[in-house]
Protein backbone atom coordinates (compact mmCIF):
# COMPACT_ATOMS: atom_id res chain seq x y z
CA UNK A 1 0.00 0.00 0.00
CA UNK A 2 2.76 2.42 0.99
CA UNK A 3 4.73 1.55 -2.12
CA UNK A 4 1.70 2.10 -4.31
CA UNK A 5 1.12 5.52 -2.82
CA UNK A 6 4.79 6.39 -3.20
CA UNK A 7 4.68 5.41 -6.87
CA UNK A 8 1.69 7.66 -7.59
CA UNK A 9 3.19 10.50 -5.58
CA UNK A 10 6.39 10.32 -7.65
CA UNK A 11 4.42 10.09 -10.92
CA UNK A 12 2.55 13.23 -9.94
CA UNK A 13 5.72 15.28 -9.88
CA UNK A 14 7.29 13.95 -13.09
CA UNK A 15 6.61 15.58 -16.47
CA UNK A 16 3.93 13.84 -18.44
CA UNK A 17 5.45 11.44 -20.95
CA UNK A 18 2.21 10.37 -22.59
CA UNK A 19 -0.44 13.15 -22.57
CA UNK A 20 0.09 16.34 -24.52
CA UNK A 21 0.44 19.67 -22.75
CA UNK A 22 -2.66 20.93 -24.59
CA UNK A 23 -4.75 18.01 -23.42
CA UNK A 24 -3.66 18.49 -19.84
CA UNK A 25 -4.26 22.25 -19.91
CA UNK A 26 -7.60 22.25 -21.69
CA UNK A 27 -8.72 19.00 -20.03
CA UNK A 28 -7.77 20.39 -16.65
CA UNK A 29 -9.72 23.57 -17.37
CA UNK A 30 -12.83 21.68 -18.49
CA UNK A 31 -12.60 19.32 -15.54
CA UNK A 32 -12.29 22.36 -13.28
CA UNK A 33 -15.41 23.94 -14.74
CA UNK A 34 -17.35 20.72 -14.37
CA UNK A 35 -16.14 20.24 -10.80
CA UNK A 36 -16.93 23.82 -9.85
CA UNK A 37 -20.37 23.67 -11.43
CA UNK A 38 -21.18 20.41 -9.69
CA UNK A 39 -19.89 21.74 -6.38
CA UNK A 40 -22.00 24.87 -6.57
CA UNK A 41 -25.08 22.98 -7.76
CA UNK A 42 -24.76 20.56 -4.86
CA UNK A 43 -24.15 23.46 -2.49
CA UNK A 44 -27.22 25.30 -3.70
CA UNK A 45 -29.29 22.13 -3.46
CA UNK A 46 -28.57 22.07 0.27
CA UNK A 47 -29.77 25.67 0.50
CA UNK A 48 -33.40 24.92 -0.18
CA UNK A 49 -36.37 24.52 2.10
CA UNK A 50 -37.07 21.23 0.36
CA UNK A 51 -33.68 19.91 1.46
CA UNK A 52 -34.08 21.17 5.03
CA UNK A 53 -37.36 19.38 5.57
CA UNK A 54 -36.14 16.08 4.22
CA UNK A 55 -34.88 15.68 7.78
CA UNK A 56 -37.71 14.89 10.18
CA UNK A 57 -36.21 17.00 12.96
CA UNK A 58 -36.65 20.11 10.83
CA UNK A 59 -39.94 19.02 9.29
CA UNK A 60 -41.68 18.06 12.53
CA UNK A 61 -40.41 20.86 14.73
CA UNK A 62 -39.28 24.15 13.28
CA UNK A 63 -41.07 23.79 9.95
CA UNK A 64 -44.38 23.22 11.71
CA UNK A 65 -43.78 26.25 13.88
CA UNK A 66 -43.07 28.71 11.10
CA UNK A 67 -46.28 27.94 9.25
CA UNK A 68 -48.71 30.11 11.26
CA UNK A 69 -46.25 33.01 11.45
CA UNK A 70 -46.20 36.07 9.25
CA UNK A 71 -43.09 34.89 7.43
CA UNK A 72 -44.95 31.89 6.04
CA UNK A 73 -48.63 32.78 5.93
CA UNK A 74 -49.52 36.32 5.00
CA UNK A 75 -51.77 38.43 2.82
CA UNK A 76 -49.23 39.29 0.12
CA UNK A 77 -47.76 35.85 -0.52
CA UNK A 78 -44.13 36.70 0.13
CA UNK A 79 -42.52 33.88 2.00
CA UNK A 80 -39.22 33.66 3.82
CA UNK A 81 -37.85 30.16 3.49
CA UNK A 82 -35.27 28.47 5.71
CA UNK A 83 -32.12 29.61 3.84
CA UNK A 84 -33.35 33.21 3.59
CA UNK A 85 -32.72 33.59 7.30
CA UNK A 86 -30.29 30.81 8.11
CA UNK A 87 -27.79 30.89 5.25
CA UNK A 88 -25.80 34.04 4.40
CA UNK A 89 -26.17 35.19 0.81
CA UNK A 90 -22.61 36.13 -0.14
CA UNK A 91 -20.18 33.37 -0.95
CA UNK A 92 -17.49 33.75 1.73
CA UNK A 93 -19.92 33.81 4.61
CA UNK A 94 -22.01 31.10 3.05
CA UNK A 95 -18.99 28.77 2.90
CA UNK A 96 -18.05 29.68 6.46
CA UNK A 97 -21.59 28.84 7.58
CA UNK A 98 -21.50 25.60 5.60
CA UNK A 99 -18.32 24.57 7.37
CA UNK A 100 -19.98 25.17 10.71
CA UNK A 101 -22.92 23.17 9.46
CA UNK A 102 -20.70 20.10 9.31
CA UNK A 103 -21.46 19.85 13.02
CA UNK A 104 -25.11 19.58 12.08
CA UNK A 105 -24.25 16.62 9.88
CA UNK A 106 -22.55 15.10 12.93
CA UNK A 107 -25.72 15.73 14.92
CA UNK A 108 -27.80 14.18 12.17
CA UNK A 109 -25.68 11.02 12.05
CA UNK A 110 -25.47 10.61 15.82
CA UNK A 111 -29.10 11.61 16.39
CA UNK A 112 -28.40 14.46 18.77
CA UNK A 113 -31.90 15.91 18.50
CA UNK A 114 -33.58 12.90 17.01
CA UNK A 115 -36.71 13.01 19.19
CA UNK A 116 -39.01 15.84 20.21
CA UNK A 117 -37.78 15.58 23.79
CA UNK A 118 -34.13 15.75 22.80
CA UNK A 119 -34.88 18.68 20.55
CA UNK A 120 -36.70 20.61 23.28
CA UNK A 121 -33.91 19.90 25.75
CA UNK A 122 -31.34 21.30 23.36
CA UNK A 123 -33.48 24.05 21.94
CA UNK A 124 -32.14 26.86 24.11
CA UNK A 125 -28.57 26.15 23.08
CA UNK A 126 -29.52 25.99 19.41
CA UNK A 127 -31.57 29.17 19.56
CA UNK A 128 -28.88 31.07 21.40
CA UNK A 129 -26.33 30.10 18.78
CA UNK A 130 -28.57 31.50 16.07
CA UNK A 131 -29.28 34.67 18.07
CA UNK A 132 -25.57 35.21 18.66
CA UNK A 133 -24.90 34.78 14.95
CA UNK A 134 -27.54 37.32 14.01
CA UNK A 135 -26.44 39.74 16.68
CA UNK A 136 -22.87 39.50 15.40
CA UNK A 137 -23.79 40.28 11.79
CA UNK A 138 -26.21 43.04 12.80
CA UNK A 139 -29.24 40.95 11.78
CA UNK A 140 -28.04 40.83 8.20
CA UNK A 141 -30.56 38.19 7.16
CA UNK A 142 -33.43 40.33 8.47
CA UNK A 143 -32.08 43.37 6.69
CA UNK A 144 -31.79 41.56 3.37
CA UNK A 145 -35.53 42.23 3.13
CA UNK A 146 -36.30 44.70 5.93
CA UNK A 147 -34.04 47.58 5.01
CA UNK A 148 -34.01 50.36 7.59
CA UNK A 149 -33.68 53.04 4.91
CA UNK A 150 -36.78 51.75 3.15
CA UNK A 151 -38.91 51.68 6.29
CA UNK A 152 -41.67 54.23 6.47
CA UNK A 153 -41.98 54.87 10.19
CA UNK A 154 -45.17 56.84 9.68
CA UNK A 155 -46.86 53.65 8.48
CA UNK A 156 -45.85 51.79 11.62
CA UNK A 157 -47.79 51.61 14.84
CA UNK A 158 -46.93 54.08 17.56
CA UNK A 159 -44.99 51.52 19.55
CA UNK A 160 -43.02 50.23 16.60
CA UNK A 161 -42.20 53.77 15.53
CA UNK A 162 -40.94 54.68 18.99
CA UNK A 163 -38.76 51.65 19.39
CA UNK A 164 -37.38 51.75 15.87
CA UNK A 165 -36.44 55.41 15.95
CA UNK A 166 -35.11 55.28 19.49
CA UNK A 167 -33.11 52.08 19.41
CA UNK A 168 -32.81 50.63 15.92
CA UNK A 169 -31.99 53.80 14.05
CA UNK A 170 -29.42 54.87 16.61
CA UNK A 171 -27.75 51.48 16.33
CA UNK A 172 -28.20 50.67 20.01
CA UNK A 173 -30.04 47.52 19.14
CA UNK A 174 -30.37 45.24 16.18
CA UNK A 175 -33.46 43.43 14.91
CA UNK A 176 -32.87 40.18 16.77
CA UNK A 177 -32.58 41.94 20.15
CA UNK A 178 -36.34 42.39 20.20
CA UNK A 179 -37.68 40.12 17.48
CA UNK A 180 -36.81 36.75 18.94
CA UNK A 181 -39.17 33.85 18.53
CA UNK A 182 -41.07 35.40 15.64
CA UNK A 183 -40.56 32.54 13.22
CA UNK A 184 -40.15 29.64 15.64
CA UNK A 185 -41.29 29.02 19.19
CA UNK A 186 -39.08 30.31 21.97
CA UNK A 187 -37.04 27.93 24.13
CA UNK A 188 -37.40 27.87 27.89
CA UNK A 189 -36.44 31.47 28.58
CA UNK A 190 -36.37 31.11 32.35
CA UNK A 191 -33.80 28.34 32.32
CA UNK A 192 -30.18 29.42 32.39
CA UNK B 1 -104.48 24.54 22.79
CA UNK B 2 -102.34 22.20 20.79
CA UNK B 3 -102.93 24.30 17.72
CA UNK B 4 -101.99 27.45 19.57
CA UNK B 5 -98.77 25.91 20.81
CA UNK B 6 -97.89 24.74 17.33
CA UNK B 7 -98.60 28.21 15.98
CA UNK B 8 -96.45 29.77 18.66
CA UNK B 9 -93.64 27.34 17.91
CA UNK B 10 -93.77 28.08 14.20
CA UNK B 11 -93.92 31.82 14.79
CA UNK B 12 -90.95 31.73 17.12
CA UNK B 13 -89.04 29.52 14.70
CA UNK B 14 -89.51 32.08 11.96
CA UNK B 15 -89.02 35.15 14.09
CA UNK B 16 -85.87 34.14 15.92
CA UNK B 17 -82.56 32.82 14.95
CA UNK B 18 -79.36 32.42 16.82
CA UNK B 19 -77.41 35.63 16.18
CA UNK B 20 -74.11 33.76 16.24
CA UNK B 21 -75.24 31.21 13.67
CA UNK B 22 -77.17 33.59 11.48
CA UNK B 23 -80.26 32.56 9.57
CA UNK B 24 -78.77 29.25 8.38
CA UNK B 25 -81.08 26.25 8.88
CA UNK B 26 -80.02 23.79 11.57
CA UNK B 27 -78.85 21.20 9.09
CA UNK B 28 -76.53 23.65 7.37
CA UNK B 29 -73.41 25.40 8.48
CA UNK B 30 -73.80 29.13 8.89
CA UNK B 31 -71.55 31.58 7.11
CA UNK B 32 -69.03 32.84 9.64
CA UNK B 33 -68.47 36.55 9.99
CA UNK B 34 -65.38 37.80 8.16
CA UNK B 35 -62.22 37.97 10.24
CA UNK B 36 -60.97 41.42 11.13
CA UNK B 37 -57.68 42.63 12.49
CA UNK B 38 -57.37 43.47 16.15
CA UNK B 39 -57.26 47.12 17.12
CA UNK B 40 -53.68 48.35 17.15
CA UNK B 41 -53.85 52.01 18.10
CA UNK B 42 -52.25 51.79 21.56
CA UNK B 43 -55.05 53.83 23.08
CA UNK B 44 -56.42 52.62 26.39
CA UNK B 45 -60.15 51.95 26.43
CA UNK B 46 -62.40 52.90 29.32
CA UNK B 47 -62.95 50.08 31.74
CA UNK B 48 -66.62 49.24 32.02
CA UNK B 49 -66.28 48.56 35.73
CA UNK B 50 -63.51 49.14 38.24
CA UNK B 51 -62.21 45.58 38.40
CA UNK B 52 -62.36 44.92 34.68
CA UNK B 53 -59.10 43.56 33.32
CA UNK B 54 -57.95 46.27 30.92
CA UNK B 55 -58.28 45.35 27.27
CA UNK B 56 -55.25 45.03 25.02
CA UNK B 57 -54.92 47.99 22.65
CA UNK B 58 -52.55 46.26 20.23
CA UNK B 59 -52.19 43.14 18.11
CA UNK B 60 -51.01 39.99 19.82
CA UNK B 61 -50.82 37.70 16.82
CA UNK B 62 -48.60 34.70 17.48
CA UNK B 63 -47.56 35.90 20.91
CA UNK B 64 -46.13 32.90 22.70
CA UNK B 65 -47.45 32.39 26.20
CA UNK B 66 -46.61 28.92 27.46
CA UNK B 67 -44.39 27.24 29.96
CA UNK B 68 -41.31 28.25 28.02
CA UNK B 69 -41.86 31.93 27.42
CA UNK B 70 -44.30 34.76 27.93
CA UNK B 71 -44.19 37.32 25.15
CA UNK B 72 -46.42 39.77 27.00
CA UNK B 73 -43.95 40.00 29.86
CA UNK B 74 -41.19 40.96 27.44
CA UNK B 75 -42.65 44.44 27.76
CA UNK B 76 -45.12 44.38 30.64
CA UNK B 77 -42.87 42.83 33.27
CA UNK B 78 -41.92 45.06 36.16
CA UNK B 79 -38.29 45.10 35.12
CA UNK B 80 -39.03 45.98 31.49
CA UNK B 81 -41.40 48.89 32.05
CA UNK B 82 -38.72 51.59 32.02
CA UNK B 83 -37.38 50.44 28.66
CA UNK B 84 -40.64 49.86 26.92
CA UNK B 85 -42.99 52.30 28.67
CA UNK B 86 -45.61 49.58 28.66
CA UNK B 87 -47.99 49.39 31.59
CA UNK B 88 -46.36 47.09 34.13
CA UNK B 89 -48.62 44.33 35.39
CA UNK B 90 -50.42 45.23 38.59
CA UNK B 91 -49.32 44.20 42.04
CA UNK B 92 -52.29 41.84 42.32
CA UNK B 93 -50.55 39.62 39.79
CA UNK B 94 -47.81 38.86 42.29
CA UNK B 95 -50.21 37.52 44.89
CA UNK B 96 -50.99 33.88 45.29
CA UNK B 97 -54.47 32.83 46.28
CA UNK B 98 -53.74 33.38 49.98
CA UNK B 99 -52.77 36.96 49.32
CA UNK B 100 -49.08 36.37 49.87
CA UNK B 101 -46.83 38.45 47.67
CA UNK B 102 -44.40 36.52 45.51
CA UNK B 103 -41.20 37.71 43.88
CA UNK B 104 -42.51 37.12 40.39
CA UNK B 105 -45.80 36.70 38.58
CA UNK B 106 -48.09 34.27 40.34
CA UNK B 107 -48.64 31.12 38.27
CA UNK B 108 -52.39 31.71 38.41
CA UNK B 109 -51.89 35.08 36.68
CA UNK B 110 -49.42 33.86 34.11
CA UNK B 111 -51.75 33.33 31.17
CA UNK B 112 -52.52 36.93 30.31
CA UNK B 113 -55.14 36.30 27.67
CA UNK B 114 -57.39 34.45 30.07
CA UNK B 115 -58.49 37.91 31.20
CA UNK B 116 -56.93 40.51 28.92
CA UNK B 117 -58.16 40.39 25.36
CA UNK B 118 -57.62 42.27 22.13
CA UNK B 119 -60.47 44.34 20.74
CA UNK B 120 -61.97 44.25 17.29
CA UNK B 121 -64.05 46.83 15.53
CA UNK B 122 -67.11 44.71 14.82
CA UNK B 123 -70.82 44.88 15.43
CA UNK B 124 -71.60 42.66 18.44
CA UNK B 125 -73.75 39.74 17.26
CA UNK B 126 -75.62 39.71 20.55
CA UNK B 127 -77.15 42.78 22.15
CA UNK B 128 -76.03 43.94 25.57
CA UNK B 129 -77.90 46.01 28.13
CA UNK B 130 -74.95 46.49 30.46
CA UNK B 131 -74.78 49.87 32.13
CA UNK B 132 -71.82 51.44 33.86
CA UNK B 133 -72.25 51.75 37.63
CA UNK B 134 -71.69 55.49 37.39
CA UNK B 135 -74.65 55.79 35.09
CA UNK B 136 -76.78 53.75 37.46
CA UNK B 137 -75.74 55.67 40.54
CA UNK B 138 -76.22 59.08 39.05
CA UNK B 139 -79.53 58.05 37.57
CA UNK B 140 -78.50 59.64 34.33
CA UNK B 141 -78.76 56.44 32.47
CA UNK B 142 -80.51 56.65 29.18
CA UNK B 143 -82.55 53.62 28.20
CA UNK B 144 -80.23 51.13 26.49
CA UNK B 145 -79.82 51.82 22.82
CA UNK B 146 -81.68 49.44 20.55
CA UNK B 147 -79.35 47.45 18.35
Amino acid sequence: MRNLLRRYWRALWRPSAYYSLGFLTIGGFVAGVVFWGAFNTALEATNTEKFCITCHVMRDNVYQEIQPTIHFTNRSGVRAKCPDCHVPKDWTHKIARKMQASKEVWGYIFRTIHTREKFLAKRKELAEREWARMKANDSLECRNCHDLDSMDFTRQSQRARNEHSRELQTGQKTCIDCHKGIAHRLPDMARQ
Amino acid sequence: MKFLLALLFCASAFAQHDPLRGPAPVDEVGRPAPLVNAENNDRKRTRSYAMQPPTIPHKTDNYQVDKYANKCLDCHARTRAADTQATPISITHYQDRDGTFLADVSPRRYFCEQCHVVQMETKPPVGNRFRDVDQLVRGQAKPPAKK
